[in-house]
C-alpha cells in the first residue's frame, strides 16, 4: 500500500514535502486543528490554569501572613509570660522582705522584753542578795556579840555592853 | 528486497495518504494533469489522525489535567502549569508586558508544534511538523499576525522599525532594503528550520533502521536508532521551544512600537 502510495504520488516529485497534491489537505486540517486548540485554551484551559496559580499564590501569600502573625501573637505571649514572672518574682521579693521585717518586729520585741525581764529579775535578785547578805553580816555580829559576851562571862568579867559592841564591829569592819 | 541488497525509503514515512482508501497508481499524476485520485482538501487523512491526536492530547493535558482545579496539584495539572508557567514568562520576558494579552496565540503555537514533533516520534507515528505545508502555514500565521498587529497598533509608525535611526544617515536606505529582505525572509527561516530539523531526524532513523537488517551491522545500527532517538527527542522540544521564542520575538516588534 505504501509503495502504491509512493509510487503514486511522491515519485514523481521526489520528496513527498513537495507533493503539492496534499498541501490543501494539510493546511485545512492544520488550520482546524490550530482553532480547536486556540478555542479550548483561551476559553477554557488557560483562564483555569491562571486561576489556579493566582489561587495558589494567594494562599502561599495568605499561609505567610498567617504564620507571621502567629509568630508575633507567639513573640507577644512570651514578653507576656516574661513580665508576668518578673513581676510575681518582685511580688514575692516584696512578701519575704516584709515577712523579714515582721518577724524582725516581733524578734526585737521580744528580746526588749526578755531583756527587761530579765533585768528586772536580775535587779531583785541583787536586791534579795543584799538583803540576805546584811541580815548574815547582822546575825555574825549578833553570834559574835553574844558570844564575846558569853565569853567574858565565862572568864569571869563583866561584860560591858556597849564596849564589846564597838570591838565587835571594828573587828567586823577590818 | 535481500536480493537487490538494501531497499532503504527513508522519505516513505513522510507521504500523506487518505487514511480509508488507496490512490490508484496513475490517477494521480499531476505533472501529467491528472488529479482524479488524488487526496482532497476535505478528506480524513494520516496528517489529519495525527493532528487531531495532538489536539486530544493537547486538551486531555491542560483541559482534563486542570480539571480538578486544585491548590495541590497532581501530576498532570503541575505539568500543565509547568508549560503554562514556561511560555507565560517567556512571553513576558520578550514582548514585554503589553504582550501577554497574545499568550494564547503563543501557547496553541508551542503546543501544537510541542506535540505533533512528540507524537511523531512515537512507532508507526506522522509527524505533521515535517512538512513544509505545515510549518510554512503557521510561520505565515505568525508572519501576517505580527505584521497586521503591527500596523493595527503603530499605523504607518510601524514601518519606522526599518529605518534604522541610529545608523549614519548615508547608511540607512541600505540598511533599510537588507531589514526589510530580513523581515520577508523571516518566515522561510521560522518554518524550513522546523520542517527541516525533524525531516532530517527521521529520514536518518529510517536508514539506520534499514541498515538494522543486515546482520552483521544490525547491532551498530540499532544502537545508533537509540542514540538518534535520544537526540530527537531533544531536538523535538528544542525547536517546539525555539518556534516559539522567535514568534515572541517577532510579536515584539508589532507591540513594542518603532521605539527600539
Amino acid at each position: 500500500m505504501a509503495t502504491e502510495a509512493h509510487d503514486a504520488a511522491a515519485q514523481a516529485t521526489g520528496m513527498p514535502q513537495l507533493d503539492t497534491s496534499t498541501w490543501g489537505n494539510q493546511i485545512f486540517w492544520l488550520v482546524l486543528a490550530l482553532v480547536v486548540i486556540f478555542l479550548v485554551l483561551w476559553r477554557v484551559a488557560l483562564p483555569r490554569i491562571g486561576a489556579v496559580l493566582a489561587e495558589r499564590s494567594g494562599t502561599i501569600t495568605n499561609d505567610l501572613a498567617a504564620a507571621e502573625e502567629l509568630k508575633q501573637k507567639a513573640i507577644a505571649a512570651e514578653k507576656a509570660y516574661e513580665d508576668a514572672l518578673a513581676r510575681a518574682r518582685a511580688e514575692a521579693g516584696r512578701i519575704v522582705a516584709e515577712a523579714k521585717a515582721e518577724i524582725q518586729a516581733d524578734l526585737d520585741k521580744a528580746t526588749a522584753k526578755a531583756d527587761a525581764e530579765i533585768s528586772a529579775k536580775t535587779a531583785e535578785s541583787e536586791a534579795r542578795i543584799a538583803e540576805i547578805r546584811a541580815g548574815a553580816q547582822e546575825s555574825v555580829a549578833e553570834v559574835a556579840r553574844d558570844t564575846a559576851r558569853e565569853l567574858i562571862a565565862a572568864f569571869g568579867g563583866k561584860a560591858d555592853a556597849r564596849g564589846v559592841t564597838a570591838a565587835i564591829n571594828a573587828r567586823l569592819k577590818g | 528486497m535481500a536480493e537487490g541488497g538494501l531497499s532503504i525509503h527513508p522519505m516513505d514515512q513522510f507521504i500523506v495518504k487518505p487514511l480509508f482508501r488507496v490512490i490508484e497508481p496513475g490517477t494521480c499524476v499531476p505533472a501529467q494533469g491528472i488529479h482524479d485520485g488524488c487526496l482532497r482538501w476535505y478528506e480524513i487523512s494520516n496528517a489529519t489522525l495525527w493532528m487531531a491526536i495532538a489536539v486530544l492530547v493537547i486538551i486531555a493535558l491542560m483541559v482534563f489535567g486542570s480539571r480538578g482545579r486544585a491548590v495541590i496539584p497532581s501530576r498532570i495539572q503541575s505539568v500543565g502549569e509547568m508549560i503554562y508557567g514556561l511560555i507565560y514568562k517567556m512571553v513576558e520576558d520578550v514582548t514585554g508586558h503589553d504582550g501577554v494579552k497574545y499568550f494564547p496565540f503563543v501557547m496553541t503555537l508551542f503546543l501544537f508544534v510541542l506535540f505533533s514533533n512528540l507524537l511523531g516520534l512515537l512507532p508507526k507515528g506522522f509527524t505533521t511538523t515535517s512538512h513544509a505545508a505545515v510549518t510554512v502555514t503557521l510561520a505565515l500565521i505568525v508572519f501576517l499576525f505580527v505584521t497586521l498587529l503591527g500596523l493595527a497598533r503603530n499605523g504607518l509608525g510601524f514601518l519606522g522599525m526599518f529605518w534604522v535611526s541610529s545608523a549614519p544617515l548615508a547608511l540607512r536606505p541600505v540598511l533599510a532594503v537588507i531589514e526589510v529582505i530580513s523581515y520577508f525572509v523571516r518566515p522561510v527561516s521560522h518554518s524550513i528550520r522546523l520542517a527541516g530539523n525533524l525531516m532530517a531526524g527521521h529520514a536518518v532513523m529510517k536508514v539506520f533502521a534499514g541498515f538494522a537488517s543486515v546482520a552483521l551491522i544490525s547491532p551498530v545500527a540499532i544502537g545508533a536508532i537509540t542514540a538518534i532517538y535520544g537526540l530527537e527527542l531533544l531536538v523535538a522540544v528544542v525547536q517546539a521551544y525555539v518556534f516559539t521564542i522567535l514568534t515572541c520575538v517577532y510579536l515584539k516588534d508589532a507591540v513594542g512600537g518603532a521605539h527600539h
